[in-house]
């Protein structure tokens, strides 16, 4: 492993492991609520979808500054889950999971939403007709009629994530092991005089794992077209 | 046995819908678009929800206001084969056929899985998706799959409407086998009168949300008062035959009805088979004198039963031609023009000879009546 130092391993590590988390968490929600925005009406639901954006349009800082208040130790979320389940996320690499995965969510829940929006619900009825009960008929009929656009959002969402850098310097700020992923290392490296090589050598990297994942992705959304059998 | 009596109300419009029918075979729902039709069976597979009513199909109450009776649709045991095939793009032919199967209640009737196959004739589909298939193989492929549910009954709504002509004649043969291969009762929904009168046993009329008429094909199409539903432009007598020979040198078929005999193009059913011819109105003439060297093959001699008031056009002005019914041992709707109705001096209990052309009878319409004992074997 001489191609990269142990600081740029340990970023690239740290990175990953905050993104998977992140989606980990922010998926299954996001699915949810684009089911909720996508089929429900409801008295506020403009409200709703308002707050659900607000990641998207407002400064990744205030963001973060929330999260810093909310969650902090001394906050209401914060101290109740410190005081319940010991679990801190301040200054950890859990806070910058958290904070990565709101910044995605909007993201997510859009490109799920509009494939979900995009499912004809006649397929749907015929399939009840055909025995198959509510749940039944979402993980047979909705949800893979909805792939493509789940995997659009998993890809979307993951690449937010991995170039997370307001919310998560504010929150969590910059801690070697704990919370230096990528951008915030490059961002390190910046600051110093002398750094423009090892913050070279960052941008180098992310612009490789970004390649990875946008051919992975496209060979995803090919095989789920061929599944699918629309054709491309 | 189909027991309807439901009532609902959509936005303006009302439906108040209440039949019986004890028949198999097919019951026909017929009227003009926007009638009503499609919601009534959306009805029976709980796809719309009766504001009062009951519905109940072989015995099972399926929906009953009164009691707080509302099956859910996956317990309603129907069969829907939809105008569109809606067929799950995402799965085989073969998945969307064991779809409804391996979801179906055990312990009924059971469809055989090889029988479907062979009498639709989908078996080298199997393992295509459904986008690759034609219109018509598609809604082959779903009438095996509404078939394959078990069903205690099939609900089509108009399931041919999406298809050109081609692929509709290509269809109709395969909803006949189906009927007459399997015994499950079909409630048919279509505003096309060929289909049913080919198809159905049972017609029932639908009017703007009401029944306007319930009870045999041959009996509702002969009926006057109901000649604004059945249609005027496709005004006709549908009479019951039977197969009775055939002339191979001339390419003529004898059938045999109940006042006489009518020889028409060749037609492929064997003797005995019993069939439904349609006549159209305007394709009939009449004759007060026995006539002689004409080129109509068929002359039968009957009475004027029923001489149809002067309808009114939708512009005011009235119509040049007028329907005239005249009963040869069973009601034959002739029209002809008020003109000679004049000439003639044509009046009710009048003696008259009505002169058919043999290739003047649709041979599309010679549906194969069908009685459930010849299904049981």
């Amino acid at each position: 492993m001489d191609i990269f130092t142990p600081l740029e391993i340990e970023a690239i590590w740290l990175s990953l492991k905050i993104s998977f988390w992140a989606m980990l968490w922010s998926m299954p929600l996001a699915l949810g609520t684009a089911w909720i925005l996508a089929r429900c009406d409801f008295p506020g639901k403009f409200l709703f979808d308002g707050i659900i954006h607000l990641p998207l349009v407002l400064p990744p800082v205030v963001i973060g500054y929330v999260l810093l208040v909310l969650m902090g130790k001394q906050g209401i979320i914060g101290k109740f889950l410190y005081d319940t389940l010991g679990i801190t996320f301040t200054f950890s690499w859990r806070g910058a999971a958290v904070a990565a995965g709101i910044m995605a969510f909007p993201l997510i829940v859009r490109a799920i939403r509009l494939s979900l929006e995009a499912v004809d619900q006649r397929f749907e009825a015929a399939a009840r007709t055909l025995g198959a009960n509510p749940i039944s008929v979402f993980l047979t009929i909705t949800l893979p009629l909805t792939m493509p656009g789940i995997i659009v959002g998993a890809i979307l969402g993951f690449a937010r994530c991995l170039g997370e850098f307001g919310a998560t310097i504010t929150f969590v700020s910059n801690i070697p092991g704990e919370t230096r992923t990528l951008p915030i290392a490059l961002y390190g490296f910046s600051q110093v005089p002398g750094g423009e090589e090892a913050a070279f050598r960052i941008v180098v990297i992310s612009v490789v794992i970004a390649l990875f994942a946008l051919a992975g992705s496209e060979i995803l959304a090919r095989r789920m077209q061929a599944r699918i059998g629309t054709g491309s | 046995m189909i027991a309807i009596d439901v009532q609902k109300q959509l936005g303006s419009f009302s439906i108040s819908t209440k039949f019986e029918s004890q028949a198999r075979g097919i019951v026909a729902l017929f009227g003009q678009s926007g009638s009503g039709k499609t919601s009534i069976i959306n009805m029976i597979a709980g796809l719309l929800k009766p504001d009062s009513g009951r519905i109940e199909i072989d015995g099972r109450v399926l929906f009953d206001a009164e009691n707080n009776i509302n099956l859910k649709i996956e317990e309603r045991r129907i069969g829907y084969v939809f105008q569109e095939s809606r067929l799950f793009p995402h799965l085989s032919v073969r998945r969307n056929l064991h779809y409804g199967r391996k979801r179906a209640p055990t312990g009924g009737r059971e469809v055989d899985f090889d029988q479907v196959i062979d009498v639709l004739g989908i078996g080298h589909l199997l393992d295509q998706k459904p986008l690759t298939l034609s219109g018509g193989e598609q809604q082959r492929v779903a009438l095996g799959r509404a078939l394959l549910s078990n069903p205690d009954i099939l609900l089509m709504d108009e399931p041919l409407a999406s298809l050109d002509v081609a692929r509709k004649s290509e269809i109709l043969p395969f909803i006949e086998m189906v009927r007459d291969s399997f015994d499950v009762p079909i409630v048919y929904v279509s505003h096309a009168i060929d289909e049913i009168i080919r198809l159905a046993d049972t017609l029932v009329l639908v009017d703007n949300g009401e029944i306007a008429a319930v009870g045999p094909v041959e009996a509702l199409t002969s009926r006057l008062d109901l000649r604004r539903l059945t249609g005027r432009y496709d005004a006709g007598s549908v009479i019951p035959a039977t197969v009775d020979s055939h002339d191979e040198k001339y390419g003529l078929t004898t059938l045999s009805f109940n006042g006489g005999t009518l020889r028409v193009p060749h037609v492929t059913a064997r003797e005995g088979t019993n069939v439904r011819v349609r006549i159209r109105a305007h394709e009939v003439s009449l004759s007060l004198q026995k006539p002689d060297g004409v080129s109509q093959i068929n002359v039968l001699h009957g009475k004027i039963r029923e001489i149809g008031g002067i309808r009114d056009n939708h512009d005011g002005t009235t119509p040049h031609d007028i329907d005239i019914c005249v009963d040869i041992g069973v009601p034959l709707w002739v029209r002809i023009t008020r003109w000679s109705l004049d000439q003639m001096a044509l009046s009710e209990g009048k003696e008259v000879y009505a002169l058919i052309k043999s290739t003047s009878i649709d041979r599309q319409s010679l549906g194969q009546k069908t009685h459930i004992t010849e299904i049981k074997k």
